[in-house]
Order: C-alpha cells, then sequence, then structure tokens
C-alpha cells in the first residue's frame, strides 16, 4: 500500500506509535478511528450523533473499530449514547481542571488517546471549539487536515481524499491527505445520523496533564438556553436591510420561535448595530448549512450567498422582484415583509395547531 | 510589546469563483486580491494597541512577490514593519510552519490572525502556530483587551461566548467585534513605502494535504413563486413538497 519513496517518511511516523518496521505491512487491522465528542453543558448536540455517524462510516470503509473520546463533566448515561450511533468503545476523561474546555489541554488528551487507540485517523465536529482543536492535533499527530468536510472520505487508488468547502461556500476542494495520520472536522447539518443500534463500553480514561497546557483560563461561560445555536440550526430565520430597523425584528424571533430556528442576519444589518455581529451570516460572517434557510428583506449579494450556498432548501421573502436572491432559491414570496411575514406566522400556527 | 499580525491575500470577496485546467485550478484572471478581510479586523485591533509608540506591529506573510501591494496596504493601515517569507502557500501546516520558524528566532508577545482566509477557510493557522511555538491559541475571538502581562479576550461558542483571561505570549484567530477594520489615510500610505519590508527564505517542509480538485455549487432548480397572500400555501409546500417542517 507505500510506495516505495514514501517508505522513509512511514517508518518514523509509526515509531511515533511504537510500531516496528514490519507492522507496516499489516492491514489496518490494529488501527481504529477516534471521535472526539464535544459536550455542551454536559450533553451531546446533534452535530456530535453526525460526526459519531461519520466516523463510524469512515470505520467500517477501513474495516476498523471506532472509538469516542469525551472530555469534561458528562453523565454515563449520556456518554452510552455514543454506542447508538456507532461508537464501540467510549473513553471518558474527567477532571475538575479538564471540565470546560482549555484548548491546549484539550488537544493534548484526544492526541494522547489517539496515540494510545492506534487511531490513525481523528474525526471532530467543526465546532468552534473544534476548530481550536482540529489544528493542534494535526501538528500533534503531524496529520493532513481536512477541516470544513462536507461528505466521507473516498479511499481509492491507496488514495484519501476529503471534500471541504472552500472560498466560504462559493465552491468546495476535495484536498488529498497524504499523511499517514489523518484529522478530519465535519460541517455541522452535512452527514445523517445514522442509529447503528449497537452499545458502547465506557472506560474512565486518564493522562498526565502538563502544567503548561493550562494558561488559559476560563472567566466565565454564558451560554443562552432558549435561544437555538446558529452555526449546527436546522432551520434559521434570516432578514436584512428590508426590515427597515431593529425595532422591527420582533416578528422574525417570533417566527423563529415558533419554527425552532435560529434567527441570522445580513451583513448591513451587523454592521448597523441592529443585530449582533455573532448572527452575521455570510463570507466573512458564520457559514450556515440548515435543512431550511428563510431569508426575509435580503437582496442577496454574493458575499451573503456564499455563506448560505450550501442550506438544504432556501426560502426568499422580498418585495423586489429582481432581487438575486429570487435566482438561488427553491422557494420566493415577492411582497413586502411587514405584511407576508405575520401571514406567515399564522400560517405556521395553523399548520402547527393541525399537525 | 511586540505583536505579529499574519496575513494573506485572498480573492476579493465579490470574486466570482471559477476554475481551469478540468477544476484543478483556481482561475486567477482577472481576480483582484486583497488583505483578507480578517487578517485586517486583526491588524485594526493590534494598531489600536499601539498606544502612541509602546508597541510594535509586524506583519508577516507567506507568498510570492505578488503579494506585496497587499503587504504595503496593511503597513498603509499602520502596521510597523513586515516580513514576507517568499514562497506558494502550499497549504495552512506549511504556512504555519514558516511562521512558527520565523517566530522562533524573533519572539512575539502577542500572535494575531485571522479566524479564517476567506478562499480556503482554514482556521488552521492560529491553532497550528500555537502548538508549533507551544503557546496557548484561541481561534476565534470576538473580542480583545490587553493588560500589562495578559489579555482577556471573548471567544465564541454555539450559542453564547466564553470569556478567557490568557497570559502572553500566546496566539489568536480575530473575528468581527475584535476592531472596526482601518482605512489607510493618504499619510500612512505614502509611508508605507519606505517601511522595513524584509524577504526570508522558506526552509523546506513535508506537508501532508494536496488540493486534487475543485468543484462548483451545484445549480438549483427554478424558484418556485407562492402568491404573497397566500402564506398557507408556502408552509404546505416546506411540508410535502421539501420536508423541511
Amino acid at each position: 500500500m507505500t510506495q516505495p519513496n514514501l517508505l522513509n517518511y512511514y517508518i518514523p511516523k509509526r515509531a511515533l506509535f511504537n510500531f516496528t518496521q514490519i507492522d507496516l505491512y499489516k492491514t489496518h487491522d490494529h488501527m481504529s478511528v477516534l471521535i472526539y465528542a464535544e459536550n455542551a453543558g454536559g450533553k451531546f448536540k446533534k452535530s456530535i450523533f453526525e460526526a459519531v455517524s461519520y466516523a463510524r462510516a469512515i470505520a467500517d470503509q477501513n474495516n476498523t473499530s471506532l472509538v469516542a473520546i469525551s472530555i469534561g463533566d458528562v453523565s454515563t448515561g449520556e456518554l452510552a449514547l455514543l454506542g447508538k450511533y456507532g461508537a464501540e468503545k467510549v473513553l471518558n476523561v474527567t477532571g475538575e481542571k479538564l471540565k470546560n474546555f482549555v484548548n491546549q489541554a484539550y488537544a493534548s488528551v484526544i492526541a494522547d488517546a489517539a496515540k494510545q487507540q492506534n487511531a490513525d485517523i481523528v474525526v471532530l465536529s467543526n465546532t468552534f471549539s473544534g476548530r481550536g482543536l482540529a489544528p493542534r492535533l494535526g501538528v500533534k499527530l503531524e496529520a493532513g487536515l481536512a477541516d470544513g468536510a462536507v461528505a466521507l472520505p473516498e479511499q481509492k487508488n491507496g488514495k484519501f481524499t476529503v471534500k471541504k468547502t472552500a472560498f466560504s461556500g462559493k465552491a468546495f476542494a476535495i484536498v488529498e491527505l497524504t499523511s499517514a495520520n489523518k484529522v478530519i472536522a465535519l460541517v455541522p447539518n452535512s452527514y445523517k445520523v445514522v442509529e447503528t443500534g449497537g452499545s458502547a463500553q465506557v472506560e474512565d480514561f486518564s493522562v498526565e496533564t502538563k502544567e503548561s497546557d493550562f494558561k488559559a483560563l476560563i472567566k466565565e461561560i454564558v451560554r443562552s438556553i432558549d435561544k437555538v445555536s446558529l452555526p449546527d440550526a436546522e432551520i434559521v430565520v434570516s432578514a436584512g436591510r428590508g426590515l427597515k430597523g431593529p425595532e422591527n425584528w420582533g416578528m422574525i424571533e417570533e417566527l423563529a420561535n415558533l419554527l425552532g430556528a435560529a434567527t441570522a442576519c445580513s451583513k448591513p444589518v451587523s454592521d448597523a448595530g441592529w443585530r449582533p455581529h455573532s448572527e452575521h451570516v455570510g463570507q466573512t460572517g458564520i457559514a450556515v448549512s440548515p435543512n431550511l434557510y428563510i431569508a426575509i428583506g435580503i437582496s442577496g449579494a454574493i458575499q451573503h450567498l456564499a455563506g448560505i450556498s450550501s442550506s438544504k432548501v432556501i426560502v426568499v421573502i422580498n418585495k423586489d422582484p429582481e432581487a438575486p436572491f429570487f435566482k438561488v432559491a427553491d422557494y420566493g414570496i415577492v411582497g413586502d415583509a411587514f405584511e407576508v411575514v405575520p401571514q406567515l406566522i399564522a400560517a405556521v400556527k395553523e399548520y402547527k395547531a393541525s399537525a | 510589546m511586540k505583536i505579529l499580525v499574519c496575513v494573506s491575500n485572498v480573492p476579493d470577496t465579490t470574486t466570482k469563483i471559477t476554475f481551469t485546467d478540468n477544476n484543478t485550478q483556481f482561475n486567477t484572471n482577472g481576480v483582484q486580491f486583497i488583505l483578507n478581510p480578517y487578517d485586517e479586523i486583526a491588524l485594526s485591533r493590534a494598531i489600536e494597541l499601539t498606544d502612541g509608540g509602546k508597541v510594535t506591529v509586524t506583519v508577516i506573510n507567506v507568498g510570492e512577490v505578488s503579494t506585496e501591494a497587499t503587504i504595503r496596504k496593511a503597513l498603509a493601515i499602520g502596521a510597523t514593519d513586515a516580513v514576507r517569507i517568499n514562497a506558494k502557500p502550499h497549504d495552512a501546516w506549511y504556512v504555519a510552519y514558516q511562521i512558527a520558524q520565523y517566530v522562533k528566532a524573533n519572539p512575539f508577545d502577542l500572535i494575531l490572525t485571522g479566524r479564517e482566509s476567506i478562499d480556503y477557510n482554514g482556521s488552521k493557522v492560529a491553532g497550528m502556530l500555537g502548538e508549533l511555538l507551544d503557546l496557548p491559541s484561541v481561534s476565534i475571538i470576538k473580542k480583545l483587551d490587553v493588560s500589562e502581562s495578559s489579555a482577556t479576550v471573548e471567544r465564541e461558542i454555539e450559542g453564547g461566548k466564553e470569556i478567557l483571561t490568557i497570559p502572553f505570549p500566546f496566539v489568536a484567530g480575530a473575528a468581527e467585534g475584535v476592531a472596526e477594520p482601518k482605512i489607510p489615510n493618504m499619510r500612512g500610505i505614502m509611508s508605507a513605502r519606505t517601511k522595513p519590508l524584509i524577504v526570508v527564505e522558506p526552509l523546506e517542509v513535508k506537508t501532508f494535504s494536496e488540493i486534487v480538485s475543485y468543484e462548483t455549487l451545484s445549480i438549483r432548480g427554478q424558484v418556485k413563486l407562492v402568491a404573497a397572500d397566500d402564506t398557507a400555501k408556502l408552509v404546505e409546500l416546506l411540508h410535502t413538497e421539501a420536508r423541511v417542517i
């Protein structure tokens, strides 16, 4: 499987795993896939189950096992859930110091687990924390890194390629990972949750941590529990300058609440301070890939479209029939947001009542 | 205090992205290149922190000679001096490795990058630099305040934020909220021409990834229009046809 000219490179790499030279010629049997299951306040989100399902499929491609690692304070019941999506074993790392996310320390723990479990592929969810961990893991494991992955890897003719987002949602790149170890960060909402009906064995896993990994200190964590988080939302209700002012967002929030959606906005809106930057969707803001994106009073500048292009279904409500957004929409209503949105709210309420 | 801001040269945000050579090369024909918008935010914050000359801001770029216009723009915005590592930026690992070697020889108190580049969207360089230099790293920050020996940063998390204090030196990737992008004034543009820009040759390093090809977005079908007074129809379509609610 290895080309002769790569041998010099493969030997030191495998040596990292305490392998002997003979192991080079073995198949993947002894390797495994490691998935980092990030928790948010002790719970796993859907994006983590997606990543576990995705990692399971990669393990199946390679005929290896799937090991999950959780760090922090997560109940045994919650940890066992990971088995439902294909993890055979869950390594549970606890301890006061590791209770909350510390980028450097978490990366060390995950890298140690990868080495100990002979994991040559490490999967993460491309969350805010995941994006901090992935590059550190890439360096620690001397691994090629595919962040922003949107599909399963292809493994053909000894080549391992992954499709990832590029140009801020305007295109995709197919990246070949040429190293023995690989780190892949999966974009939320891009892979389906698959229940395998399996169960996982939960094991305590402890590692020695070094003091220098704990220099960054968390002072405060603010997590709003009543709001749907934008990057992994399944439905997003977004509004633009057509709303005329921040005082008119009540109906946007009402529609979002009804649909269980996150709220978002265009760049001019966050630049004007009508909405926080964390809601800005687009090329220089957040990229989202929900099942349903509803754009209200947004014209559809190329930079905005870049951030929402991987949405599965796009609905556009705009009074200008020439708005460029209609060109990329699946459904559209040409009409004044101030008339259409209240009607839409009523229609959704009626649908919810009858459902 | 010495601040290093890592900058990249990217296609302008209005660029229509196309490819050539059977979708294996990005078509740069007619494309205007700019200072990566997030790097501009990082740089603008660094310059706000210069505090009348007590702090120096160096910009560093891994790029070929063609990126010098972008580096000069960073100098015009207010950076003190600049370094260009003379190489094609193969991937994030290659870039981070080159910058890390430079920083090992020329230490900084604070290293800033943009949260990601708008071309390959890595958000990788900050974390890789942190690992290569054994420093703390925060990949996406929304706020940065400094005191004598440490900084307070606000990091975005799903549905909230986290506030951290980190002692210098550390690495952070700046996002919107950290600063308003600064526009160079005439004096800045004039002085940028004579500010030091040193060119360093790259070191050889093994890379771990290759872009083999690109794909453009799949085209959506014709939009299905629903009458403005028939929102119930839209709800029905979303339920029965699109199956998203």
